[in-house]
């Protein structure tokens, strides 16, 4: 129970207010039970965030690790081996099509990994606690 | 004259559709916290468009053509770095930072460290940041309507701050439908002319194509007279015979000191030119071209030529716009109008594929501009590519017409990033300065807009690009490890970011300031000073990292439950939303908002 809904139910001006919002709430029977175990952060509940934030951390970190190999790994490729940055595909300079065209691409699908990943983690973690 | 009617058209017309859907959309804001947060009802489409329309500025638009006709490939990093960060946001930040409820960087610092110290020196690194970004965007409006019109360069400035706060007055409700209104406007006004330039630049001759490679530098197509309108240096890598008139250069560039108009044999060297002077080039001579931009096309098109100076001016700029764009202030309050952190992230793909859409084609410009507006090269006001490029390469009406769409692109961008930083400002200074009313707000908004606009009248800027990406370096020295560690790691303290934040933010003022006392261009301090994000953003990380630890035993105690609330999925309803919270602002009842819980 938070303090904004407490103050407000005790609010003259919107009255039997307390009735609205728990209507609200409609579909998710299961969440308060999960949220209060939680919000207790008892042994189990934290357990069980600090497991949530280590996966999810996990791949954002390997993803980003793939950005920066990939990416931040031109400017010296470039410069230790300057037959990359004079060859040419099909008539156009490489380091123009890799630094002009293909990075925005290939940063929307790692974008698009990376909301898959995170959305499979949350749903195993809603799996785990609302079980 | 004609052009200059055409380009002040579109103008116009964007400037009338823009205040139309603003005045639409203004009669539904109603209270203070729809006014700022547009109620969060707004789709993840629609939003996402508002925010690629609000993060293309100047900078995008303008900038990159023209530092890519200045620098060749190597400014290629800008673009790739300004959607890149977006993509660290994703990564990292984007879902938590939603669920933290906090609207403003101020808002989740006072939520993640309970400190309401912390909380005003954010505020006050959110205006500098606001700032910084702001005087480049008010100097490219100045910029382009004294290249498109004879204006003078003041009153661009004027125009743009002024419509921009007829905006944000709108409130932010109608920014969201005006800016995604104006990412389709900038994303036409790049790819329509951009298209057509192209067929014409593969239908055309192509005798100019081929000196791409070689060490020479471009060259004149037809008989040029350039006017400088500043004071350059001028590098003069193979000689070359022009006419001088008007101003210094007649005695500085050739031997004859006889007054009036006379052809003058230039070898190579370094002229510095002041500003009114007029140069007349015969049709295929080559370009001198100003001191900082690089003279040959064969070092133009190759990466990393500069050596180890080189690389680690691009590595700055790596790290600068990768890591800098989530703490730009008007970056988050467009993610506090996402309903839910998954809608969040998902907001975050769709603008990667906007910006990435966009982003292909500023190259365009700078590329066809190195052939067919070379002149650009002689001023120093190589940020006026997109606008010049199709008069110069059609001289016709269809040049004219083009001309017309990009400066209306042109003034797109001035207006949503603007529009957007000020927003932002006035939600930090009406939060922590003034307690909001509606009435305030607009107070705040004409001081948000005024004191830039000062600034930007005060000096010329340099590329815009470039000074975009200073604001960039101070984000990312102070805002990313505050974001970064604050989501990830429960042992930061109050004392750790605010070390943290003091360091990274005074390396980064100090080198903006020293910058501006180094005159050689070329040399290690002028390029640390330039960039200096590559030192700033890993000694910040390391100052807040360790001062955390030394403190440690202060770690706010409600650390555990706003890291809960932060990472656990949308659906257990931990989100508490600050609007919500307290009881909407200025005192009313917040009744409707409340069913978004």
């Amino acid at each position: 129970m938070t303090t904004g809904r407490d103050s407000e139910a005790t609010d003259p001006r919107v009255p039997r207010r307390k009735r609205v919002v728990l209507a609200d709430r409609r579909g998710t029977r299961e969440i308060p039970r999960t949220m209060m175990e939680l919000e207790e952060q008892n042994s189990v509940g934290e357990a069980l965030v600090s497991h949530l934030m280590k996966v999810q951390l996990r791949s954002s970190l390997l993803l980003a690790g793939i950005i920066a190999v990939a990416l931040c790994g031109l400017p010296v490729l470039f410069w230790l081996v300057p037959a990359v940055a004079e060859a040419t595909v099909f008539g156009v300079s490489l380091p123009w099509l890799l630094l002009g065209v293909l990075p925005f691409p290939f940063m929307v699908l790692i974008g698009y990994l990376s909301t898959r990943d995170a959305e499979r983690h949350e749903r195993e973690f809603l799996r785990m606690v609302e079980k | 004259m004609e052009p200059d009617l055409w380009a002040l058209g579109g103008i116009a017309v964007l400037a009338a559709v823009t205040f139309t859907l603003a005045a639409r959309g203004a009669g539904s804001a109603r209270t203070t916290s729809d006014f700022l947060a547009a109620r969060r009802t707004v789709g993840v489409e629609r939003n996402a468009t508002a925010i690629s329309g609000e993060y293309l500025s100047a900078a995008s638009f303008l900038g990159v053509a023209g530092l890519v006709l200045k620098d060749g490939v190597q400014a290629l990093w800008y673009p790739i770095g300004f959607t890149a960060g977006y993509l660290v946001l994703m990564l990292f930040v984007a879902a938590p930072l939603r669920r933290s409820g906090a609207y403003t960087l101020p808002d989740f610092v006072q939520a993640r460290l309970d400190s309401y110290r912390l909380r005003q020196l954010a505020t006050v690194l959110v205006v500098l940041i606001g700032w910084l970004y702001l005087v480049p965007q008010l100097q490219a409006a100045g910029l382009t309507l004294s290249t498109i019109t004879d204006m003078p360069y003041w009153s661009g400035i004027v125009v743009v701050a002024v419509l921009v706060l007829l905006g944000v007055l709108g409130g932010m409700r109608a920014a969201t439908l005006v800016q995604a209104f104006q990412y389709w406007v900038k994303l036409c006004a790049i790819t329509v002319p951009a298209f057509v330039l192209c067929l014409v630049f593969l239908d055309g001759d192509s005798q100019h194509r081929r000196g791409l490679d070689e060490a020479v530098p471009p060259v004149f197509e037809r008989d040029t007279t350039v006017r400088l309108s500043i004071d350059v240096r001028l590098q003069v890598t193979e000689p070359v015979w022009l006419r001088v008139e008007g101003g210094t250069g007649a005695g500085v560039l050739g031997d004859d000191p006889a007054p009036g108009p006379s052809s003058v044999y230039v070898s190579p060297g370094e002229y510095p030119v002041s500003a009114g002077t007029e140069l007349r080039f015969p049709a295929g001579a080559p370009v001198p071209v100003v001191d900082d931009a690089v003279a040959e096309n064969r070092s133009w098109l190759l990466p990393q030529d500069d050596g180890a100076r080189g690389l680690f001016e691009t590595y700055s700029l790596i790290l600068a716009t990768f890591l800098g764009t989530m703490g730009l202030p008007h970056v988050l309050v467009r993610f506090y109008t996402n309903p839910s952190g998954h809608a969040a992230r998902r907001t975050t793909l769709f603008v990667l594929a906007l910006l990435g859409a966009f982003y292909l084609f500023p190259t365009v410009f700078g590329l066809l501009s190195r052939f067919h507006a070379p002149q650009l090269l002689v001023t120093g006001r190589t940020d006026a590519a997109v606008l010049q490029l199709p008069g110069a390469m059609l001289g016709n009406w269809a040049g004219g017409l083009l001309g017309a769409i990009t400066a209306a692109g042109a003034f797109a961008a001035f207006l949503a990033t603007s529009g957007g930083l000020v927003m932002s400002v006035v939600g930090v200074l009406s939060d922590d300065v003034l307690p909001g009313r509606t009435w305030d707000v607009r107070l705040i908004s004409l001081g948000a807009a005024a004191i830039p606009a000062a600034l930007a009248l005060s000096a010329m800027g340099r590329d815009i690009a470039q000074s975009v990406g200073l604001a960039f370096a101070m984000a990312a020295s102070t805002f990313f490890p505050l974001l970064v560690l604050g989501v990830w790691w429960r042992r930061l303290t109050a004392a750790g970011a605010a070390a943290g934040l003091l360091t990274g933010g005074s390396l980064v003022l100090a080198a903006v300031v020293l910058g501006m006392f180094v005159a050689d261009t070329q040399s290690w301090w002028a390029t640390v000073l330039q960039q200096p994000a590559a030192i700033t953003v890993p000694i910040a990380f390391l100052v807040t990292f360790v001062v955390s630890r030394a403190t440690r035993h202060r770690v706010p105690p409600g650390t555990a439950r706003v890291m809960l609330r932060m990472h656990a999925p949308d659906r257990l309803g931990f989100v508490h939303d600050r609007l919500e919270s307290s009881g909407g602002e200025g005192g009313q009842p917040h009744a409707r908002g409340r069913h978004h819980r």
